[in-house]
């Protein structure tokens, strides 16, 4: 099965214009992220509303087999196998193939897209709870992730993140309420969800023992990738990741994150419509940090795919469309990262001058702004620092040597819907003791 | 790739040259199939393979769990054959005896212990990877089974291999039809092992829990002993032994190859008897086949209940 999208995409075919117009400009097929700056009001217990994001039809596509586009209730269970799909085998479609027009709008036009192929909504949840015991782990929630989309929950450890992943995994039923991946029930469609999803887990789930080939193919062989399809794609995700050089070694000289980023390739090579990540990061060095972000990224530009991640690290929210602050099993705020800060609100400036204290009194009594020393540094807040500075080196008569404006931060927003800062919530270290255990298996 | 760090970068020179460029531009489209029975003998096929890599770059294990066999057929074997041998009718030693429980002995700790890497997997997480995949959890068990009754059975034939040495000939017969029997009790082993890693979370437990069956299993068996003669509460609790029946088969077909007289064959290797009924072979292999098979059904039921 080919994914029409990405033939559009395809670098050759924009350089050569040889698609189709209609084809090409599925190319600007707004993906959520780029409307970021758009409405988006706050969508607690909103399944029922249609996502702001949600992309506009693709041109010449529209015909064909679409998920199921509005929330659960339009989900007829077990109806969404399409014949085709039974008879799918290899579909190999590489660059090169793909270079000629003909080619080019070939596979998008007259292969019917899959179910999970239209537009629509990659997860949709409903009144989802869980409960073990008198703990209740996930307290009703609702949310709707828009194909293309990566959606982050925030939240910090014990928030009810993993056990929200692990259901929308099928790896737990839920004690209540409904979810729909890739248009398939967790509960009751398990193994179609299962094959539509990609999975990378907190703890490496490699075989140690293995070559990072080795532990690909076995993937491969128990996800049922058609044998032709496992090389070229294999290759390509053990290059995205910087691994292919590396595809002989055993998996236990890897360091950490090289695991991590052969967990994310493998997690790909059987192509799922959504790529779940709990906590991809945690317990990895910044930079690799950075540099495994940098491959979701990239990622998102090449795949037809939506991500679905858990992080409780503040900066790595920002990566996300869209982010769900999650605090006690419930969803306490969900939309994008600047509108989030946006509703948490001021930008905080801070200045140094010659004479900090008739600053302090020139800034009260010509702007009305009350300010601090904070740090050794006039420190005030005020709606839009951008705009305000201009201002104020035009009016304020004290010479000011230097300028700073910081935006809100999510640790700000987590802040003002929590009432704590989410390192406060942080009460084990299990980050070190996951680090920990990472260094252990290494050595092993 | 911009900012690898500094050991990624020494081990992928020349990663930007590769000649993949075009097959980076745009990705390459999957579809997994449906669920079905070739996807399900696909996943047994590579749990199966895996079993077999792993046992081949583990040198080290194939090496120790000879010393057991060895140590039982030369050093038990000879030090005790002094003592025993004066039961043994001549020409047949001590160890020629004990030969066939030994090589059962060799593929028993090497069966245990594949089937043991399940917990191990769970421990480090990688039987997640197997258990969250679409295909039938069966297919995943039986694979393993299979995986561990190869393995273990290569294990028995190194044993085999020091035949000459024990004084039982190089017979193909003889060899091919210890070969099969060994597959059947390695399988059987291996299941029985599955099954209890099903349930053991430790693979600590798991190796102090299989080791306290084992040895009275192998025990009970009747691999160092003759199985007639006995009092009777012995009696029972070998016949209560699965491994009963398949040591006793094993011995049954070396003592065939024995040029040795019918009634020292009779004293030696009298099958094992119900009574006064003595259990046809074929009914005893059966034993051994349906114990296991009802083992690999509970181990299967057993992880399609965990999550």
């Amino acid at each position: 099965m080919t994914r029409p999208k990405q033939a559009a995409r395809s670098s050759e075919a924009r350089r050569q214009g040889t698609a189709g117009a209609p084809l090409g400009s599925a190319e600007e097929w707004p993906r959520p992220g780029s409307a970021r700056r758009g409405p988006h009001p706050h969508r607690v217990r909103t399944a029922a509303t249609p996502l702001a994001s949600e992309p506009p039809s693709r041109p010449g596509l529209e015909a064909q087999a679409q998920w199921p586009t509005r929330g659960p209730a339009a989900t007829p269970l077990g109806s969404q196998e399409s014949p085709q799909r039974k008879a799918e085998h290899v579909a190999v479609q590489s660059g090169a193939e793909a270079e000629g027009p003909a080619q080019t709008s070939g596979p998008a036009q007259t292969i019917p897209a899959q179910p999970g192929h239209g537009r629509g909504i990659a997860i949709s949840v409903s009144e989802l709870a869980k409960r073990y015991g008198d703990i209740e782990a996930v307290r009703g929630i609702d949310f709707e992730v828009a194909r293309g989309e990566t959606f982050g929950f925030l939240g910090p450890n014990g928030a009810g993140k993993s056990t929200t992943i692990s259901i929308l995994c099928t790896l737990i039923k839920p004690t209540s309420g409904k979810a729909v991946v890739a248009g398939h029930d967790v509960v009751t469609e398990r193994d179609t969800v299962r094959r539509n999803i990609g999975l990378v887990f907190q703890d490496t789930t490699l075989d140690s023992y293995l070559t990072a080939e080795q532990n690909l193919r076995f993937h491969a062989d128990l996800y049922g990738v058609p044998k032709a399809a496992v090389g070229p794609r294999m290759r390509q995700v053990l290059e995205m990741v910087g691994l292919w050089d590396r595809r002989e070694s055993l998996v236990r000289t890897y360091s950490g994150g090289m695991q991590r980023r052969l967990e994310i390739a493998r997690g790909l090579l059987h192509a799922p419509h959504v790529l779940f990540l709990d906590e991809p990061t945690v317990g990895l060095d910044p930079q690799t940090r950075s540099s495994i972000w940098r491959y979701i990224n990239e990622l998102k530009q090449r795949e037809d795919i939506t991500i679905f991640l858990t992080t409780h690290y503040m900066d790595e929210a920002e990566h996300c469309d869209r982010i769900a602050i999650i605090d006690h099993g419930k969803i306490v705020a969900i939309d994008t990262p600047e509108a989030l800060k946006a509703s948490v609100g001021r930008d905080r400036v801070q200045i140094s001058t010659a004479d900090d204290r008739a600053a302090v009194a020139e800034l009260a009594e010509r702007f009305g702004i009350e300010a601090a020393m904070r740090e050794g540094l006039v420190t005030f807040s005020v709606e839009s620092g951008e705009e305000f500075v201009p201002r104020l080196f035009a009016e304020l008569d004290v010479a000011i040597r230097s300028v700073s404006v910081a935006r809100p931060s999510l640790d700000d927003v987590f802040m003002s819907y929590t009432g704590r800062t989410i390192r406060d919530t942080e009460a084990t270290g299990a980050d070190a003791m996951r680090a920990m255990a990472q260094r252990f298996r290494g050595r092993r | 790739m911009a900012t690898p760090t500094t050991t990624e970068a020494a081990a992928s020179p020349g990663s930007a040259g590769a000649p993949a460029g075009s097959a980076l531009t745009e990705a390459i489209r999957v579809a997994v199939p449906e669920r079905g029975l070739r996807q399900d003998l696909r996943a047994t096929v590579i749990v199966w393979r895996r079993e077999l890599i792993r046992f081949r770059t583990d040198r080290l294990r194939a090496v120790t769990a000879l010393i057991q066999p060895v140590l039982f057929l030369f050093i038990l074997g000879t030090g005790l054959g002094s003592l025993a041998g004066r039961g043994l009718p001549p020409g047949i030693s001590f160890r020629t005896f004990i030969y066939p429980g030994v090589v059962a002995m060799g593929v028993l700790f090497t069966a245990i212990f594949s089937a043991g890497s399940i917990v191990w997997d769970r421990e480090f997480g990688f039987l997640r990877e197997m258990l969250v995949a679409p295909v039938n959890r069966g297919a995943i068990v039986l694979g393993k089974c299979l995986g561990g009754a190869t393995v273990a059975t290569f294990q028995g034939i190194i044993v085999l291999a020091l035949a000459g040495l024990a004084g039982v000939p190089y017979n193909p017969v003889l060899i091919i039809t210890l070969i099969g029997e060994l597959l059947l009790l390695s399988f059987t082993l291996t299941a029985f092992g599955v099954m209890m890693a099903a349930r053991i979370k430790q693979f600590q437990a798991f190796m102090a829990l299989t080791q306290m069956l084992v040895l009275p299993l192998f025990f009970l068996s009747g691999a160092l002993y003759p199985l007639n003669g006995l009092p009777a509460w012995l009696t029972v609790l070998t016949r209560v032994d699965p491994l009963t029946y398949i040591v006793d088969p094993m011995r049954r077909a070396v003592f065939s190859h024995l040029n040795i007289s019918p009634a020292a064959l009779s004293a030696l290797a009298p099958g094992v008897s119900w009574g006064r009924w003595v259990v046809p072979l074929g009914l005893s292999l059966g034993i051994v086949a349906l114990m296991g098979m009802a083992m690999v059904g509970i181990a299967i039921a057993e992880f399609n209940k965990t999550d």
